[in-house]
């Protein structure tokens, strides 16, 4: 779609098959929450949006199987 | 009941890289809050029975088609072998239509409630229709699902899935606006957390000669990797959700079997059921169970690319030569492994990671794309090359920046917002509001569903835009038999008795029989094929006419 924002390719080098890495560090647990500036904001949004008694609303939403 | 000349094969699309024939499969879940014990079934049926109120107000000649099932065979194994009807289990029967008669629907549920519910004119329960989109909407066992039409590519694939989820939102709407009923909730999720599962199915076309063992090898390291790209997340560990913390995929822990045919009980990784859908020497249609449904576009857009790549390596006979050691256990282990460390083991020995897999196969197609020229980013076939690009940023981005990634992958994006209200409130993992944001960030509704609100902040990118979602609502994909199909229902829907992936009956005044139009060449019947003659023909009759060359050389439809 024209206009969406093309991120730059970051082509691996050919690199992998012979010799796999050791497992990189783990990412930080923090990195997950460090992307949300706003995130107040967001969260005071969707504290409006969520469906009240949480535990009650969960509760009941039971499905019949399926494939 | 007569059958026209089948067409001469279709084009062919370019092989190497992402275009194929495919198209997905939503099973929704469904609740309705202020009535939890109401039947699943019935509410599915309402379900579909308020869309057909919604078209028949949009489309003139009403928009309700029955399912034509003479070609479903869902107890042919690609293994080569049918399963014995007497041993089936009931589930895998969808080759008879789900009858939801007044009778069974009294002797199940009480008269009281079926004089409750609309019925159409014969006395039945809706529970199938073809849309002018040239999707199918139906009752699946106890869910409403939407089937899209074919398309070719993996940016069609996100838009017509997406249109579902419009089209799912009408007949909630509808529903929500009628006083005698109970307001219904959609959900495009898989689990209920509560020990049931259900699905959300690829589909993929792919020539008969390449042999299903082929199919097997090459795909399950992938699929078991592939969730890192495409996985919705899930609060809750376990089929019952009984440990608490969070998971890549909603549906890893349903799975319990590496092949076979069942999609309800022992879930393979790899399916065997094989309905063709289309000529069934030349094709076989892969039917793919083991994805998450998506609402995140880039999500989706991955799950079907990179399908699509991985497939035509298996074709070239080019996909990586890796064997991932007791492979259920291993897509279980990825998907409870958040920090993506975990190391599986390979029959050779090595230990690898998912994003290693996904590297392995990601060279792999990228080279196949090369050397066949469809990656090309000016030559090549108008999709590859983006897939490829967005696949390696992706699997970059998981690697070493989290917060790019929540942009494009849904479990990520979902765990960026638990792990908020787990800051903020200083929430357990078992705490049931954060199970109320993971259910309630697949709500259909945008006012509701959380995902609509990240994607109405620009927290999460798109691949297509609003308009072209919405017009998929009502307009076929134009380059495959989805086009035919649609455009039958929408010009000459009061005509159409039936309709299937493979055929169109109409029921037209002035023949004595019915008249079943085969199209069982995926690549026919497309605008470019067939647009020109609906532009001509007002009524059917003469349209039949033309086309089945009743008054002239057929045309090449």
């Amino acid at each position: 779609m024209a206009g969406q924002e093309q991120q730059q390719p970051q082509s691996r080098d050919t690199q992998v098959d012979e010799d796999i890495p050791e497992a990189p560090p783990a990412p930080p647990e923090a990195q997950a929450s460090a992307s949300t500036e706003g995130v107040d904001d967001l969260l005071d949004e969707i504290d409006g949006v969520l469906e009240s008694n949480a535990e009650e609303f969960v509760r009941a939403f039971v499905q019949k199987g399926g494939q | 009941m007569t059958a026209a000349q089948e067409p001469a094969a279709g084009g062919a699309l370019p092989v190497g890289g992402a275009l194929r024939v495919m198209g997905a499969e939503t099973e929704y879940g469904i609740h309705a809050p202020s009535a939890p014990s109401a039947n699943a079934t019935m509410m599915s049926a309402r379900v579909v029975q308020a869309y057909a109120q919604v078209t028949r107000q949009r489309a003139a000649g009403g928009a309700e088609t029955r399912w034509d099932y003479t070609d479903e065979e869902p107890l042919h194994d690609a293994r080569g072998w049918t399963v014995d009807r007497g041993s089936a289990h009931p589930s895998q029967l969808t080759d008879q239509p789900p009858v939801l008669d007044a009778e069974a629907v009294a002797l199940a549920y009480g008269r009281e409630e079926l004089e409750l519910d609309g019925q159409d004119e014969s006395g039945t329960l809706l529970m199938n229709m073809v849309l002018g989109n040239g999707a199918r909407l139906y009752v699946d066992h106890a869910h409403p699902e939407y089937s899209s039409p074919e398309v070719t590519n993996p940016r069609d694939a996100v838009t017509w899935d997406a249109a579902g989820d419009l089209v799912a939102l009408a007949s909630v709407r509808r529903l929500s606006a009628d006083p005698d009923l109970p307001p219904v909730n959609l959900y495009k999720n898989n689990t209920d957390n509560k020990s049931v599962s259900y699905g959300s199915h690829e589909n993929y076309l792919m020539p008969r000669s390449v042999p299903f063992g082929d199919i097997v090898r090459g795909l399950t390291p992938f699929f078991v990797s592939r969730q890192i790209l495409c996985g919705s997340g899930r609060v809750g560990i376990g089929q019952d959700a009984s440990t608490p913390g969070y998971q890549i995929s909603q549906r890893a822990d349903f799975f319990e079997a590496e092949v076979g045919l069942e999609t309800t009980i022992r879930r393979p990784i790899i399916n065997t059921r094989d309905e063709p859908h289309s000529t069934a020497d030349k094709y076989r249609r892969l039917h793919v169970i083991i994805g998450d449904a998506n609402l995140s576009q880039v999500s989706n857009y991955l799950k079907f690319g990179t399908t699509a790549m991985v497939l035509s390596l298996i074709e070239a006979g080019l996909a990586p030569k890796i064997e991932v050691y007791e492979p259920v256990a291993a897509l279980q282990t990825v998907s409870h492994d958040t920090s993506l460390t975990a190391t599986l083991r390979l029959l050779d020995g090595r230990r690898v990671t998912a994003l290693d897999l996904q590297w392995m196969y990601h060279e792999a197609a990228a080279k196949l794309a090369q050397d066949t020229g469809v990656g090309d980013a000016v030559d090549g076939d108008g999709h590859t090359h983006d897939v490829l690009d967005r696949w390696a940023t992706v699997l970059t981005q998981l690697d070493s920046d989290r917060a790019a990634a929540a942009r494009s992958v849904e479990w990520v994006a979902k765990l960026s917002l638990l792990e908020g209200y787990r800051e903020r409130d200083g929430l357990e993992w078992s705490d049931a509001r954060l199970g109320l944001v993971d259910l309630q960030w697949a709500d259909i509704r945008p006012e509701k569903g959380l995902y609509y609100r990240f994607l109405a902040r620009n927290r999460v990118d798109r691949i297509v835009d609003d308009g072209a979602i919405a017009a998929a609502v009502g307009e076929p994909p134009p380059d495959t038999r989805a086009f035919f199909r649609g455009k039958c229902i929408s010009s000459f829907g009061k005509d159409v008795v039936g309709a299937s992936w493979d055929s169109v009956i109409f029921d037209v005044p002035g023949y004595g029989r019915l008249q079943r139009v085969p199209t069982r060449e995926p690549l026919r019947g497309t605008k470019a094929l067939t647009g020109a003659l609906f532009e001509r023909y007002r009524e059917a009759g003469p349209f039949l006419a033309e086309l089945l060359g009743h008054n002239r050389t057929p045309p090449a439809a």
